[in-house]
């Protein structure tokens, strides 16, 4: 295992940049995850640390190496595709021993080996079956534990679970995080499933138009977003259009005057996390911000409540709410009142 | 039922010729005539007896051999290359590549043999008739099979296969022997089976590249034809059959031909 730096990697072609000066510091055993939408950069990063695509400027260390012009082979990378890619004409465990073949390791030594890698995995007992006669989810454990047998100093998973139904992959995030644990492996992994990335993640950078927007654990990037893309992106939030009118006044497009944080002034947008305003049938005083608003839409989400409330004539927000017996559901129509604190919305310049 | 049916006539069509002539090699008499006044295997003892059958055979073998070799060696690099990279005219090289199949026969034969007319007067190498022309243009009937058998194989390959050998420690020659040869391979079988066979039962380019003494099967068929008609030329007939067929028994034994074709 080993500490991966990526420094000022650039990948343009033509006039489009790919990758726009990404840097990063993996520490040894880290498990970071890039996250952003398709198109962002993160797959082309990916595949620039696995050596399928050449950097236009920039390098990547893996441990004391500096691996920039090495090609993928002599890289000593994992790498596990969201195809997952086993080879069709060969067994499961003709599929894990290859990367042991082809670094020459002699035949007595790799038969425990591909034991040891397959039972990490929990397929010891398939090793003979071709890859057609298993599962998704078998095949993605095959490619992990191939990934896995030469003992690789990093670990690349590009899309891993998106090929796997909904069910399967709660059980294998969980399977490929705790593996990544006991083994200690410096881990890669790119996903546009924030949720995903969210579950997985030590740490997570958010990319988009080829730049890392930012950097950070769960709570870092979900409490205070460094950018509105980034507050949209990660978790759900709703955005109020208007501008900064004075230090800590945001007032809306729709003229609701709101308390709020910061001291910048002109054109901003309020993000509004819809699980933090508070629902309630009369005005709150107590509460920096009060606003009466009637329900428009109400999507029922079984354990929570989604209510779209319009506030004024241009300013409509979501308020998530707890789905409980005790408390009625406002019907559509209704006539609430939506509060929020003073440090709840967050203040983005557009 | 009626899928069945319109299947069965399809097959009965195809068949019925065949059938026909393996009929008409047994017959005893002369000149074919129904119906037959007996049965006899003379036609077939008389096919070895035949020098210019057996070494039109020998000499169609031959030919069908180096052309087919040849047409892999310069079709699989090609369709590598069409499959695998973009460059400006792409579709028109494909194209090119496949024209030798559009073309007719006679227009080939033609062709080739004012070129190699031209090209004797002008370089003094004795072209016409000789043994490399005859199989350079053999080769033209290979190539669009190769092309586009391993083409078809090589577009159903995912390249993350090949990606996932190179990140496993196999360079590119390493890669393409363990990963992307065993892939492609029933292409390859498939293209080496049609190529040969389109080589081997070629008559009408054939006519025109061959030279004095030198002469393939199917033309030595004809020449038989001009003189006699005698069941000889469906016993022939039928051994060719027979021999193809096996090569195709053959085939199908290491590749599933109905897998790829």
């Amino acid at each position: 295992m080993a500490r991966l730096q990526l420094n000022g990697i650039t990948k343009v072609y033509g006039d489009f940049k790919a990758a726009d000066n990404v840097s990063l510091d993996i520490a040894d055993g880290e498990f970071l995850v890039l996250l952003g939408p398709s198109g962002c950069g993160k797959t082309t990063t990916l595949r620039i640390v696995a050596g399928f695509i050449e950097p236009t400027s920039g390098s990547v260390r893996l441990g004391e190496r500096d691996i920039t012009a090495l090609p993928p082979w002599k890289r000593n990378a994992g790498l596990v595709f969201q195809s997952y890619a086993l080879f069709p004409h060969m067994s499961v465990a003709e599929n894990v021993a290859f990367g042991l073949e082809m670094r020459k390791v002699p035949k007595a030594e790799m038969a425990p080996k591909i034991t040891e890698a397959l039972r990490l995995v929990r397929l010891d007992h398939l090793a003979d079956r071709l890859p057609r006669q298993l599962s998704g989810g078998q095949q993605q454990r095959v490619a992990l534990a191939r990934a896995l047998v030469f003992r690789p100093d990093v670990l690349l998973l590009d899309e891993p679970l998106s090929n796997l139904d909904a069910k399967l992959r709660l059980d294998v995030r969980v399977e490929i995080r705790e593996l990544q644990r006991k083994l200690g492996l410096t881990t890669v992994m790119v996903t546009h499933d924030q949720e995903e990335a969210l579950t997985m993640a030590d740490r997570l950078v958010v990319m988009s138009e080829g730049r890392i927007r930012q950097i950070g654990s769960q709570q870092d990037l979900y409490e205070r977003p460094a950018e509105k893309f980034v507050a949209d992106f990660v978790g759900r939030s709703t955005f109020i259009d208007g501008r900064m009118d004075g230090p800590g006044r945001f007032v809306s497009a729709g003229g609701l005057a709101v308390a709020c944080e910061g001291a910048a002034t002109g054109a901003a947008s309020l993000a509004l996390r819809p699980e933090r305003l508070a629902l309630t049938a009369a005005a709150m005083p107590a509460l920096d911000n009060s606003f009466p608003g009637a329900v428009e839409f109400i999507s029922y989400l079984g354990s929570q409540v989604d209510l779209h409330v319009r506030l004024s004539p241009k300013d409509r927000v979501i308020v998530q709410i707890q789905n409980r017996p005790e408390q009625p559901l406002p019907v559509i129509g209704e006539q609430v009142h939506i509060g929020w604190s003073r440090s709840t919305g967050r203040v983005f310049p557009s | 039922m009626a899928l069945g049916t319109a299947a069965g006539m399809s097959l009965a069509y195809i068949l019925l010729p065949m059938f026909f002539v393996i009929w008409l090699a047994f017959f005893a008499q002369e000149i074919p005539s129904f119906p037959p006044e007996g049965y006899s295997l003379k036609w077939f003892r008389a096919v070895p007896g035949n020098d210019r059958f057996v070494s039109g055979f020998v000499l169609s073998l031959q030919v069908a051999l180096v052309a087919t070799a040849i047409g892999l060696a310069v079709g699989i690099p090609a369709a590598l290359c069409l499959v695998r990279t973009r460059f400006p005219g792409r579709e028109a090289v494909n194209n090119l590549l496949l024209l030798p199949l559009i073309v007719p026969g006679i227009v080939l034969g033609i062709a080739l043999y004012v070129f190699y007319v031209e090209a004797e007067l002008a370089t003094g190498w004795p072209l016409l008739g000789s043994l490399g022309g005859l199989v350079a243009g053999h080769v033209l009937l290979a190539i669009p099979w190769t092309v586009r058998l391993v083409t078809a194989s090589l577009t159903g390959m995912d390249r993350a296969v090949e990606e996932a050998a190179q990140s496993l420690g196999a360079d590119r020659l390493t890669t393409f022997r363990r990963i992307t040869l065993p892939a492609i391979l029933p292409g390859i079988v498939a293209a080496t089976l049609f190529g040969f066979i389109a080589s081997f039962g070629n008559l009408e380019m054939s006519l025109f590249l061959v030279g004095p003494g030198r002469t393939t099967l199917p033309i030595a068929i004809l020449q038989y034809l001009e003189w006699k008609i005698d069941p000889t030329i469906a016993a022939v007939s039928v051994l060719q059959i027979l021999f193809i067929g096996a090569v195709m028994l053959l085939t199908d034994r290491f590749v599933n031909i109905g897998r790829v074709v």
